[in-house]
């Protein structure tokens, strides 16, 4: 029982880490009212995917996975995941860039960042 | 006032610094943690330093609009300029394998990985410092 | 090897060569912009026609980027669906370009005009390299790229309300990827692998393993949001109604159709029919969700007031039909789900097309407001009245040919009361259609004295939008020449290959 406990929950922390991260990230893009505090939430969301990825990649006892001529027979981490997981990170910036510009012209349109006084003001006009 | 004189000077002399470091993480992309990517973001962190310590003229005089237009468009074509060129010397897109077989030079193949992450730095540092100038424009005095 | 063999990679690659062209162009002369793009598009076209042709004869196309074979390396394949669909929106990029000329400079504020042509070929690269990629995180790349210029484009334009629809949109489209990306980061961690032909043939031993199922289930959940399949469509009506007219043509028609690929892809390329019908069995809550969405959809659509906005919502209903094909996932209904892919595209585009017509004759696309148009512009009401002929099923357009071929394939799988809710929706289909034309032929003369000056539209809109509407009709009636790809392609489909 508790051989069953430690390796559902201490074995496998990296997952529960990025799981309770994706959720936070989820929940301040859903329950949050500010524009902005909305981007913040989907930064920690993809944060927790790339975390999730790169626990993934690692490998107990690994070396950085360049070629040792003389040692050749060493153990590297996995590097396709981290190579994959920079991809996504340029890709997080760039919708972060897109979200908060678009952010800044609601602000001049409208004058509201919240999203329940930006309704009544689209409303309105 | 004071403060803006400490500001200042220490960005003045960190900024110089910062470009080499970043120059440096983008040439050692390919035998270590680093990359195009990663410098030019680097880089452009030192502009937006620049940005915030002084104000948005000072930076732009030192890289303008039309300076950032050209840079983004440069490190794609040279990127695409790669590409193509392997594909000249009768081999896929960006393998670099035939050219150095063709030209006979010892070590091609990384030295035009690195000219393609040269070329992916500068993109991603003209985009970033882009970013900033016209975020930093908005609302009242750009300062 | 000569240049027709290095044309997948060149496709990807010119859009955005032509970018660059646009960018340095345009910054010097605004004028030059439209040329470049035009000259870039009809390159593409060109590309995408002989590639087609070349898999149409030869078999499947393959290209390694770099040299590298998979599944160590990145992969291009085009097989007979990709080269189907990359037919179909290499043309309505075409007829979007030629129609984008006056839309455009009307619609779009001057200074944005270079910033919008060059996302405009960005995001044609990204759509491009979607269908033709054969690695799964290439297609996330893409599928990245030509989101966040459709985010881009979406808000490119003087109303003030499509910052918020294009917001919105960001934030939806921006959780779907991140699930696509949890579903591709299962997949590699199952079986360690990225290629998609490998992934086929190794996921089999996997089956049993829930990591499989959660990528499924991210995956399906992602694409669907994507495509905007029926409760995950939230973005849809605000993104098309409010964005420009040349972009709603554009995003309604070729990103819409490629989504729905990439779904397809995984359904059926990456984990088989096998998986989907008996491992995990989603065909049937597929079935009945796409039922839901077409008539949901069709309802939503005749309560509107706006005309995009009508429109915006039958393309709700309309992806319900192309999803009820993968329900009933035999031969037939799918061989009918592609027909409509083509279909729903080219008819789509009619009518986006002709609404941007009257938003830049009238300056309005309310319905209340549009009395009478049809006496002031009969050729646009002409190819809307087709079109619109095709979108409820009406012999012998392209529309009534998919449909009859999805009520076959239903019937085959013994789904009668399904069917019924198929012919169901072409009558609703019928009441929203039936509105705008009873409004625009037999509408109001109370407005009769400030519609003096309003002309049919600009050639270089008009002749588009007639185009489509008659391949519509000439698409119905030699509707075998499509079907010969199709039936090969859904045959590769379920057959695995």
């Amino acid at each position: 029982m508790i051989e069953a406990f430690s390796e559902l929950f201490f074995a496998r922390y990296n997952y529960w880490m990025a799981i309770i991260l994706m959720l936070i990230g989820l929940y301040a893009l859903i329950a949050k009212q500010n524009l902005v505090k909305k981007i913040i939430g989907l930064n920690i969301f993809q944060t927790a995917i790339f975390l999730f990825y790169i626990s993934v990649a690692s490998v107990e006892g690994g070396t950085a996975p360049i070629y040792l001529p003389d040692g050749a027979s060493a153990v590297y981490v996995n590097p396709l995941p981290h190579v994959l997981i920079l991809t996504a990170i340029v890709v997080g910036v760039s919708i972060t860039a897109v979200a908060l510009s678009l952010v800044v012209r609601i602000y001049e349109e409208y004058g509201v960042i919240d999203e329940d006084e930006l309704k009544e003001a689209v409303r309105g006009r | 006032m004071r403060e803006n004189v400490v500001i200042r000077t220490v960005v003045r002399l960190a900024v110089p610094f910062i470009q080499i470091f970043a120059l440096y993480v983008i040439v050692h992309g390919a035998s270590g943690a680093g990359g195009g990517f990663q410098g030019g973001v680097v880089f452009a962190s030192s502009f937006i330093l620049m940005t915030i310590a002084f104000d948005l003229a000072y930076t732009r005089r030192r890289i303008g609009s039309r300076g950032t237009m050209i840079c983004s468009a440069l490190g794609i074509a040279i990127y695409e300029g790669v590409g193509i060129l392997c594909i000249l010397y009768a081999g896929n897109y960006l393998e670099y394998g035939v050219i150095e077989a063709a030209l006979g030079i010892p070590h091609l193949h990384g030295y035009l990985i690195d000219l393609v992450e040269a070329g992916i730095g500068i993109t991603v540092m003209a985009v970033m410092t882009s970013i900033i100038y016209d975020m930093a424009n908005r609302g009242g005095r750009s300062a | 090897m000569t240049l027709i063999d290095h044309l997948p990679v060149l496709l990807v690659a010119g859009p955005i060569v032509a970018s660059l062209l646009t960018l340095v162009a345009g910054w010097h002369d605004r004028r030059l912009c439209y040329p470049i793009a035009l000259a870039a598009v009809l390159g593409e076209f060109a590309a995408a026609l002989v590639i087609f042709r070349q898999v149409m004869g030869g078999g499947t196309v393959r290209y390694d980027v770099g040299g590298w074979a998979p599944p160590m390396g990145i992969e291009l394949v085009i097989d007979t669906f990709g080269g189907f669909i990359l037919a179909t929106i290499m043309l309505l990029a075409l007829m979007t370009t030629l129609y984008a000329f006056r839309s455009v400079t009307k619609e779009i504020p001057t200074e944005k005009t270079v910033s919008f042509y060059v996302i405009f070929q960005v995001l044609l690269a990204g759509l491009i390299g979607m269908t033709i990629t054969g690695d799964v995180f290439n297609l996330y790349v893409f599928l990245e790229i030509s989101s966040i210029a459709a985010y881009t484009l979406i808000s490119a334009t003087r109303k003030p309300h499509a910052y918020v629809a294009s917001y919105n949109y960001l934030v939806l489209g921006s959780i779907a990827a991140g699930f696509i990306l949890l579903g591709i980061g299962n997949l590699y961690v199952a079986t360690g692998t990225l290629n998609m032909a490998e992934l086929a043939a190794m996921l089999p031993g996997s089956y049993d393993l829930a990591t499989v199922h959660a990528a499924f289930l991210f995956l399906i959940i992602g694409f669907s949001i994507k495509a905007a399949f029926f409760p995950l469509h939230l973005w849809l009506p605000d993104a098309y109604t409010e964005s420009p007219s040349a972009v709603t043509v554009l995003i309604a028609t070729v990103m819409a159709k490629v989504s729905v690929y990439a779904l397809f892809r995984f359904l059926f390329s990456v984990f088989t029919l096998a998986y989907i019908t008996e491992i995990y069995p989603v065909t049937g809550v597929v079935l009945l969700i796409a039922t839901i969405a077409i008539v949901a959809g069709a309802i939503l659509a005749i309560a509107q007031d706006d005309l995009k906005r009508l429109l915006a919502y039958s393309s709700v209903s309309q992806i319900g039909y192309i999803m009820f094909a993968v329900g009933v996932a035999n031969q037939i209904a799918l061989e009918g789900g592609l027909l409509h892919i083509l279909g729903h595209a080219v008819m789509k585009g009619c009518l986006f097309m002709v609404a941007g017509l009257i938003i830049y004759q009238t300056g309005t696309a309310r319905l209340s407001e549009l009395g009478g148009i049809a006496r002031k512009m009969p050729l646009s009401c002409a190819a809307f009245a087709l079109a619109g002929a095709s979108m409820i099923g009406i012999p012998p357009t392209i529309g009534f040919m998919s449909k009859y071929y999805l009520v076959l394939g239903a019937f085959e799988a013994g789904l009668w009361p399904y069917a019924a809710v198929l012919l169901v929706g072409s009558l609703l289909a019928a009441a929203y259609i039936w509105r705008f034309i009873e409004i625009a032929y037999f509408g109001g003369h109370h407005d009769e004295h400030h519609r003096t000056e309003i002309r049919e539209g600009p050639a270089s809109m008009l002749a588009p939008a007639l185009g489509l509407s008659l391949l519509c009709l000439l698409l119905g009636i030699f509707v075998a020449v499509p079907l010969e790809a199709i039936g090969l392609a859904v045959a590769q489909l379920l057959g695995g290959a």
